[in-house]
Formats: C-alpha cells, sequence, structure tokens
C-alpha cells in the first residue's frame, strides 16, 4: 500500500524514496537532516550540486536528489568538489563522505581543502567502520576494537575528525550524532550559508558492520541510545577533565569564523587584478 | 496524523524508541519485508513533535498536523 | 585583453609554453596541477595567464586531485587541463578511468621522462605510450596526440581540446622533456581564423531518463548548474546516468559504446604526416622527438637515391592501423623508430605483418636523440 500522504521531502527525489540501507542505518536520518535544511535555506535545489565519493554515505545523494550528482572514484569527492566550485561558483556544493572516504584515502584531500577555505559543505557521515566492504578497521575505530581486520583489536590510535578539520583551518566545525536530528538540521542549515569550507561530523550508528564490534548486532535503538547517553554539548565538556571525558562524544558548533579569505572570492580577485595589469 | 508506509519499513524501531509519549508499537504482522512495522496505538497522546519522522532512515513515517498540508 | 603583448603572431617559445598558449587559443579556462619535472613551465605559465583570461589556476595538493579538480570542473562548465609527467600520470589513471566512463571533455599533458618510478626527470623517452591507453583499468579508448616540435605542442593542444569536446572524452598530449624544453619559431594564428570546436551542451531537462550518455554519436553534455539534474557515475550505468551494476548487459553496452564512440570516428580524428611515401620501398613508422632524426635520415637518403619515406601518426591512439596496412601494401619494409623497448612494434606489427617486413630500431642509447648514421645504416641494410 501506498502511503496516502506524501513526505514532505519527497519533492527533493527523482522518484520513489528507496533507500537500500540497512536497518536503522544513520544515512537516512543524516539524508532527512540534509533535506531538511535545504528546505529550511530557501534557496532553489537545482542551485546545489552533490558530490560523493565510495562508501555506503556515498549513496545519500546518489542517484536519489532529483538534482546534479556527481558519484565519483573512492576518498575523491572533495577534489572533484573542488574542481566543480571553481568552475561554478555559484552552485551550493554539498559534499557527502564517509570516515574512510574523508580520513583515510582523501585525507589529503580533506586537510587541503580546510586549509584553502573553499566554500563547499561537507557532511561526514562517522560510522567509525567500512561498513559496505564488510566491518574492517577505520581510521576512526577506537583502540582495541576487534574488526574483520583487527581480530586482536586494533592497536592504532582513531582520528578526531572534528579536531583535525579545526587544526587544517576549517571556518565552520561542527559534530554532532545521529541522536541529535534536530540540532544536526539546524547545523547543516547554518553550514550551507557559511561562506567557506564548513565541516560536518556526524556520528551515525551501523548497527550491521559496527554493531557486531559493540555487541549491540543489528539494534540501531542501542546505539542511538548509546550516543544519547555518551554526548555531551561542548560547553559542558569545558567544564570537565580529561578522564571525565574518556568515552565521551563531545558535541556541538567548534568554531564558526566569518573573516577569513574564501578560495572563489581570492581567485576572483587575483582576475580583476591581472585584467588590470593586462589593460595598463 | 502519523502516517507510516508500513511497506518502505525496514523494522528497525528507532520510531517508537524516540517517541516521548509511546504512541508508537510494533505490529504483531509482517510487513511485505517480513518484519514487524511500528503501529499507532495511542494516537491521542501524540503531541506532534515529529521525532519519528525525523529520526526514520527510510523516510516511512510522515507527521502531519491536522487540517494543514 | 586579446592582444597581450607577448603574443605576437611567431614567437621564440619553448614547448611547454607553446602548449599552455595553445591551450589559452583553445578557450581553456581552468588549469590543475601539481609540480614536476619536465612539465612545470606549463603551470608556471598559466599561473599567470589564466587569470589574464579571467580563467582559474590551481596547484593541488596532488595529482590525483589535478585529475579530479579538472574533471569537476569541466562538469561544471569549464575547459580544463592538467599537465604533468609519468609519475603524475600514473596517480591519475584511476580517474582519468573515471573521465572516461563519465564522458568528461579535458585535456592532460603528459611531459614524458624516463624510466618507471622517479626515473631520470629530465631525460626523454617515449616511455608512457602503452600507459596512456591502457593504464586504467577495464577497458577503454582513448584519444592521444604526439607532438614532435613547439609548433605542435601550439597546433595539438587546439586540437586536443577540439577533440576533446566533440567526442566528449579526456585527450592525451604524450609529448617529451625534448619536446617541452626546446626552444621554436612558433606561429600563432589570429583566434578569429581558428576553428574552435564549442561544446554540445544540452539545453533543457528532458526527463528522469533523459539520453545523456552513451550515444556512439556523442551524447549532449548536461552541464551542471541549469537545472538538468544530471545523475554522473563511474560505475556502470545506462544512457540516462543511472547506475546498473548487476546486469551484464549494462556493462557490455557501456563498454561497446565507448570504445565505439572513438573508433568508428577513427577517420575523423587520425592525422597522420607522410613524407617521401610515394614511390619509397622502405617506409619509416615514428613519432614525436623521434620523427625529426627520422626526416633528416630520409633527406640523406633520397640523396643517395634510396627510395625511403616517412610515415608519422600524429594521432597514437586510436591507432592508425588501417592506414598502417594499407601502407604495408606499398612497401617492402618498415622501420619502427621510437625511443622505448618498443611499445608501438606490436602494434605496427599486427597491421602490417601480413604484407611487408617490420623492423625494430631503437636509439643506440635510450632517452637519446637518434643518431641520423644509425637510421641511415639501417635503411641501407634492408634496401
Amino acid at each position: 500500500m501506498v502511503n496516502p500522504v506524501t513526505h514532505n521531502l519527497k519533492k527533493y527525489f527523482r522518484g520513489e524514496i528507496n533507500y537500500t540501507t540497512c536497518p536503522g542505518c544513520g544515512n537516512g536520518i543524516v539524508a532527512q537532516a540534509i533535506l531538511w535544511a535545504i528546505d529550511d535555506s530557501g534557496i532553489d535545489f537545482d542551485n546545489y550540486a552533490f558530490v560523493s565519493g565510495i562508501g555506503c554515505s556515498g549513496w545519500i545523494p546518489s542517484p536519489a536528489f532529483n538534482t546534479d550528482v556527481l558519484h565519483v572514484t573512492h576518498g575523491r569527492a572533495i577534489a572533484f568538489a573542488t574542481g566543480l566550485k571553481l568552475a561554478a561558483p555559484n552552485m551550493k556544493i554539498i559534499v557527502t563522505a564517509g570516515d574512510g572516504d574523508t580520513s583515510a584515502i582523501g585525507g589529503n584531500h580533506f586537510i587541503h581543502a580546510c586549509r584553502r577555505n573553499i566554500d563547499l559543505t561537507m557532511i561526514c557521515v562517522n560510522n567509525q567502520i567500512y561498513g559496505m566492504t564488510g566491518g574492517q578497521i577505520a581510521p576512526t575505530t577506537p583502540y582495541l576494537s576487534k574488526t574483520t581486520t583487527t581480530p586482536y583489536g586494533s592497536v592504532e590510535r582513531p582520528f578526531d575528525l572534528s579536531k583535525i578539520a579545526i587544526a587544517a583551518g576549517a571556518t565552520f566545525v561542527a559534530r554532532w550524532t545521529t541522536f541529535q536530528a534536530r540540532q544536526l538540521r539546524k547545523t547543516i542549515a547554518k553550514a550551507i550559508l557559511h561562506p567557506g569550507f564548513s565541516f560536518v561530523e556526524i556520528i551515525s550508528q551501523c548497527p550491521v558492520q559496527y554493531g557486531k564490534v559493540l555487541k549491540k548486532r543489528n539494534d540501531a535503538v542501542a546505539m542511538l541510545m548509546d550516543y544519547k547517553e555518551r554526548s555531551i554539548n561542548l560547553k559542558k565538556a569545558r567544564e570537565l577533565q580529561k578522564s571525565e571525558l574518556k568515552d565521551k562524544i563531545i558535541v556541538g558548533e567548534f568554531v564558526e569564523e566569518r573573516n577569513v579569505p574564501e578560495l572563489t572570492q581570492e581567485i576572483n580577485r587575483l582576475r580583476e587584478e591581472a585584467l588590470q595589469k593586462c589593460q595598463r | 496524523m502519523i502516517h507510516i508506509d508500513k511497506d518502505t519499513c525496514k523494522g528497525c524501531g528507532i520510531c517508537i524508541a524516540v517517541c516521548p509519549k509511546s504512541v508508537l508499537e510494533f505490529s504483531k504482522e509482517l510487513n511485505q519485508k517480513g518484519v514487524n512495522y511500528p503501529e499507532v496505538v495511542n494516537e491521542k497522546k501524540c503531541i506532534l513533535c515529529e521525532n519519528c519522522m525525523i529520526y526514520c532512515p527510510d523516510f516511512a513515517v510522515v507527521v502531519k498536523k491536522d487540517g494543514k498540508k | 585583453m586579446e592582444k597581450n603583448k607577448k603574443i605576437r603572431n611567431a614567437d621564440f617559445l619553448q614547448g611547454n609554453i607553446a602548449c599552455a598558449e595553445g591551450a589559452i587559443m583553445a578557450g581553456c579556462n581552468f588549469f590543475a596541477g601539481y609540480p614536476i619535472t619536465p612539465a612545470s613551465e606549463i603551470a608556471h605559465h598559466l599561473s599567470k595567464r589564466m587569470f589574464e583570461v579571467g580563467g582559474t589556476f590551481i596547484q593541488t595538493e596532488d595529482e590525483i586531485a589535478a585529475i579530479a579538480n579538472v574533471l569537476g570542473a569541466s562538469w561544471g562548465g569549464a575547459k580544463a587541463m592538467t599537465a604533468t609527467s609519468g609519475p603524475g600520470i600514473s596517480l591519475m589513471l584511476e580517474n582519468i578511468g573515471l573521465g572516461v566512463v563519465t564522458e568528461t571533455p579535458c585535456v592532460i599533458v603528459n611531459v614524458q621522462r624516463g624510466s618507471p618510478s622517479t626515473g631520470s626527470p629530465s631525460i626523454h623517452m617515449q616511455g608512457d605510450m602503452l600507459q596512456s591507453k591502457f593504464g586504467s583499468q577495464g577497458d577503454y579508448q582513448i584519444i592521444a596526440l604526439a607532438p614532435s616540435s613547439s609548433q605542435e605542442m601550439f597546433d595539438l593542444t587546439i586540437e586536443a581540446f577540439n577533440l576533446s569536446e566533440q567526442f566528449r572524452t579526456p585527450v592525451f598530449i604524450l609529448s617529451d622533456s625534448l619536446i617541452g624544453h626546446m626552444r621554436e619559431r612558433v606561429e600563432l594564428p589570429n583566434k578569429e581564423e581558428l576553428a574552435l570546436f564549442e561544446r554540445r551542451r544540452l539545453k533543457s531537462y528532458q526527463g528522469i531518463n533523459q539520453k545523456i550518455f552513451l550515444d556512439e554519436k556523442v551524447a549532449l553534455m548536461p552541464v551542471f548548474g541549469n537545472g538538468l539534474k544530471a545523475n554522473v557515475t563511474g560505475s556502470t550505468h545506462k544512457e540516462d546516468g543511472f547506475r546498473n551494476v548487476s546486469d551484464p548487459k549494462i556493462l557490455d553496452n557501456e563498454i561497446k559504446v565507448l570504445s565505439n564512440k572513438i573508433l568508428k570516428h577513427k577517420k575523423e580524428i587520425i592525422r597522420i604526416e607522410e613524407v617521401n611515401l610515394e614511390d619509397a620501398d622502405v617506409a619509416i613508422f615514428s613519432y614525436g622527438l623521434s620523427s625529426r632524426a627520422v626526416l633528416k635520415s630520409i633527406e640523406v637518403a633520397r640523396k643517395e637515391r634510396i627510395k625511403v619515406g616517412s610515415f608519422r601518426p600524429i594521432t597514437i591512439w586510436p591507432f592508425p592501423d588501417e592506414e598502417i596496412k594499407k601502407l604495408s601494401n606499398r612497401v617492402k619494409t618498415i622501420i619502427v623508430c621510437e625511443n622505448n623497448l618498443g611499445q608501438l612494434l606490436p602494434f605496427v606489427k599486427a597491421a602490417a605483418c601480413e604484407n611487408c617486413q617490420v623492423i625494430f630500431l631503437p636509439p643506440k642509447t635510450l632517452g637519446t636523440l637518434y643518431h641520423t648514421m644509425e637510421i641511415i645504416e639501417k635503411i641501407k641494410e634492408v634496401v
């Protein structure tokens, strides 16, 4: 039976809404947050383009969203988006990527986009595992986790992606978990309008592959409740000792800097200066 | 009004867990996918917070205020 | 603006600079690259010139990003180019494959250097001829042009842009460090006189199943930002761009149509330079820098009344096998001269071996110019 009532966000889809993600996957919650934020922005959907790479989160916009979508190679979404933005600076470009895409194979592009402060919105769905390929360890998987490639437990320390973004110079950095879907929507709306590189990290449940690691297999609810339990707002976290923050997920908007030169504007300036020199 | 597209549902149960008023419960029947989907059992308690809608990973739940589109 | 003081009707230009100016003349307005010897001069020059023509120059974090930027910019409507050498091409290859299957026009300049790995950055070789055609995974066709002078660095860069737009595909320029670095007189045409192929764009959204890919006659390109709702993916797809990775028929169709798009237009694409072949018994197959010594050798041999001529493919890929087959009916011997251990030799043999003998003559030392005597001796040996 077809739902007699249409979802408010259906207008943004090419056809029926049909995500082929596993039951309880956080992708859909993130997809909703993105589309609600776009709905809030008042900007025509045709002015948005999505660029995504390989991994489950690459399927958030592709092929579902009914606008220009570029689905590229593993890790390179930011690099493609950089070229696209420079050639079409009036477009709103949103990159969706997973933690592997962002910080393993594509880590270099990620930090350089932060440094360049190019006006892209990066939505990083961090499920702390390689989901699609079968639950291998990611650069974000916690220490001692037993995954399909770390049967004895991981001996590497995980990345804190938001910290990397801040250190690399991103001018808008925020982190939420999928449990804070409402805050996430507001943050993404802000990130879209932010004139520079914005990085929004979402700790998101992968009930199948990471659920297995946590011994919560196929239990999306338990993972969400765990996020509820462990999330701590940035302001509260500032008052606590490091030891008290162990196993906590610090959430909130970490950075919002508005007066940093943005790359496409800088390039525009260079064009004007070069043109003036030529005419002289 | 809460509208549930039961055959789109994958039965993750998130909507049931995030409802502050216990409006939803798992169905006894299975849907086309062979999973138990949420059913509205306590509509009067619903405060239209939309949690079930915005947390649904499959866009299977729609909450609309009566009289509005 | 158009009359920049640097551009006159003729100039004495380094090959790499000629390439950069050719790009500007072709309407290139986006360059992304990463520093590498012996291609860096192209980036140096365009870092200034791009902004003068209202374009964009960006030095990326690596070559992977450079080609990704170029392909992204092409979807944003730009005429885009990158320039590098073998190590950079090696890094770019995955995304070059994406450029082929997403039918993204762009120009990739490879100023070849010697040896695998880091190799010899300033020694010229023709070692990447097969890499450009076979480097990325899967099965695909590509267009590649081999210039042999500063003039051709200029002309063929324009040609490369035209071909890339006409056939919606990445096009290689296969130069080498010596052509890139030597300086020669280059005649510069007026832009008004040039025939530039402008991108054939889709004008309006045609509905969800619009045919925006996989047409042997080349589908119109749905450039981003125009409400065309293009779905572009590196996964196997149908004409409408939607992915289907489970049906071998879709895969079969994608590979065949993409290949036919190039192969069925070989006559329009392939350019050959033939010298003194009318009455020749011996033809010398050479390209790029190698052909310069060949031409001199032929001049000397002709004075000794030896009937020898030059067959120089300007287009390397698609390979001019039909033209070589015709040649093999006319001559007794084809001598293949290339600055490598015989990369195109098997392709010449395959096309010619039924009709004439094919002999390979590499330079005595790889990475050096042929000495004319080496070639003349070989000609005399076979006559």
